[in-house]
């Protein structure tokens, strides 16, 4: 079967970011970019799906601009077969990418879309669930274990409460959580060897998607500081201090 | 102009995220309508019903919506959305679930994670891991947010009782299927409304060495929570995570120890009112952001504490 698998090209998670002084959003400007994290557990799934026997292509899915590239180019290292990147420089949100997604499912007839459960730079949360939606497929978010059996996936699943399990029917999105796995690091000769992979562009106007924002960022400032407190001597002044300072004990 | 809350429940109770909810919804134009979707739930409605701001409850009854499967539940949401300007739901991993769903089969942008409400179609939300706060405005004509339920109080119970009105079922659409569910039974509070809590970090170095959270805990009646990385470690399950992918927790008091103060553990945790860090690494972040912090041994300084604590108790 062939699973799909859209990454997105986010801010590094190690990296802090910078607001732009005249709040109109948040300045990337050459800052370090990475796939962002919970789409490498994804990639690594649909990786291990494939060294079980059980998926027999793996595609990789990016948009935005030019740049994404680098990070098919990471997916296919991983161990993807061929990528598409859907290339615009429209700023593209998470109904949009849904439907850009839905666009290329139809198109490539996956069994299974497998995707992080958020993106760390907008923290939506949103597209997993919006694509199975306007799919009418099944979902399984914050997957943390997978297991595919015959035309189905069961699936343990990340809630407040603790773990739960549902029986989806393929074909489905899941989009999964950290603890699925820990993904590889790709190897030079697996680097080398995915520059000669396939990778197609596409455009939203070939896809026939309209991906205009329909949210506008109107503003975006620094959040309220905590300020630094004071460090103590011993357990005894701490307490005091919760006692009569801070009055919450 | 109406605004219809989602409830969270155990077909039993309702969840106190849907109180918080209902809070957020009041501060939206129009009357406020709840739709307890479930089976055998009607004291879930009744509780519903008593809540201050709720104009009218919504309840249906049937076994597939016994447990809260995301296809059956959006399907329901949209038979009804027409009637509703905006529809609104916890910021859980029950609300975060369904919702983009809902939202997608709509035609609209969701708003996750909603910490303020400034007008109908305008909103405050984090982004990067708490480290930007956007406003963020909805063109839609129908508007789907999920609401951070530390970020809004919760519904009070009042004098008498809304309308309930019974409202049919969707064709179940049979797409997938609930096996099971773990619970961990505790004692201890629930972590998001705690009022204290005691959270361990990758300091801890093992889960055994967690009962030193909790002997903590338990003295000041706290909830536990932990990192990122001690849940990563295998030291406690996954429903004890607080940060920017877990948990997000805002109470009188927070304990961090052994907890380094990566980003997106402070994304769940920076908006406590009181915070305190012990770490033996004296540079190390979550001194930032603590208002009292202790450096030093955490296996010296958490039994000591405890022990204080208990004396002061008497």
């Amino acid at each position: 079967m062939r699973v799909l698998v859209p990454v997105k090209r986010v801010v590094d998670y190690n990296v802090k970011i910078r607001i732009k002084s005249d709040q109109s959003g948040v300045d990337i400007a050459g800052l370090k970019m990475s796939m962002n994290p919970f789409d490498e557990i994804a990639t690594e799934e649909a990786i291990r799906l494939k060294e079980r026997g059980i998926a027999s292509e793996i595609v990789a899915v990016s948009m935005g601009d030019a740049k994404c590239q680098e990070t098919l180019r990471t997916a296919l290292a991983m161990g993807a077969d061929r990528a598409i990147l859907v290339e615009t420089t429209v700023e593209l949100q998470p109904l949009a990418v849904a439907k850009l997604l839905q666009a290329i499912v139809e198109r490539e007839r996956p069994s299974l879309v497998l995707m992080g459960k958020q993106a760390i730079d907008d923290d939506s949360n949103q597209t997993a669930q919006m694509l199975a939606g306007l799919l009418g497929w099944p979902q399984a978010t914050f997957a943390s274990k997978i297991e595919i059996g015959d035309g189905t996936a069961t699936v343990a699943r990340e809630v407040d409460e603790g773990i739960e399990t549902i029986r989806v029917r393929l074909p489905a999105v899941i989009s999964v959580d950290l603890r699925l796995n820990e993904p590889r690091y790709a190897s030079l000769p697996n680097i080398m060897k995915a520059k000669k992979k396939p990778l197609d562009t596409l455009t939203p106007e070939a896809l026939g998607v309209d991906p205009t924002p329909r949210l506008q960022y109107v503003r975006v400032e620094e959040p309220p500081k905590r300020k630094a407190g004071v460090k103590l001597a011993s357990v005894q002044e701490l307490v005091a201090k919760l006692k009569t300072e801070a009055g919450v004990i | 102009m109406s605004v219809l809350v989602l409830a969270q429940h155990d077909n039993r109770a309702l969840d106190k995220a849907t109180l918080h909810t209902v809070a957020a919804a009041g501060r939206l134009p129009g009357p406020v309508h709840v739709l307890v979707a479930g089976h055998d739930c009607a004291a879930v409605a009744e509780a519903a019903a008593a809540l201050e701001g709720v104009e009218k409850v919504l309840l249906v009854e049937h076994p597939a919506y016994e447990h809260p499967l995301a296809e059956d539940l959006a399907a329901l949401l949209v038979s009804i959305a027409s009637g509703y300007d905006h529809l609104l739901a916890p910021s859980t991993t029950f609300g975060k679930n369904v919702m983009p769903r809902v939202a997608a089969l709509l035609d609209v942008a969701q708003v996750s994670d909603v910490v303020e409400i400034l007008g109908p179609d305008t909103f405050k939300r984090y982004i990067y891991a708490g480290n930007a706060l956007a406003t963020v405005k909805s063109g839609d004509v129908r508007r789907v947010l999920t609401v951070r339920t530390t970020a809004f109080p919760a519904a009070a119970p009042r004098d008498g009782r809304a309308e309930i009105a019974i409202v049919a079922a969707v064709e179940p659409t049979g797409l997938s299927t609930f096996l099971g569910r773990e619970v961990a039974k505790r004692e201890r509070p629930e972590l998001t409304s705690a009022r204290i809590v005691v959270s361990g970090g990758r300091g801890l170095g093992s889960g055994e060495n967690f009962k030193l959270i909790e002997e903590l805990a338990d003295v000041l009646g706290a909830a536990v929570g932990a990192s990122r990385a001690a849940v990563d470690a295998g030291f406690v399950p996954n429903d004890y995570q607080v940060g920017q992918t877990g948990k997000i927790v805002a109470p009188e008091l927070y304990i961090a120890v052994g907890i380094s103060g990566a980003i997106q553990h402070l994304a769940g945790m920076k908006d406590s009112k009181i915070i305190v860090a012990i770490n033996k690494d004296e540079e190390a972040p979550i001194f930032q952001v603590a208002d009292y912090g202790l450096v030093g041994d955490l296996f010296k300084i958490v039994p000591e504490l405890t022990a204080e604590l208990r004396r002061a108790r008497g």
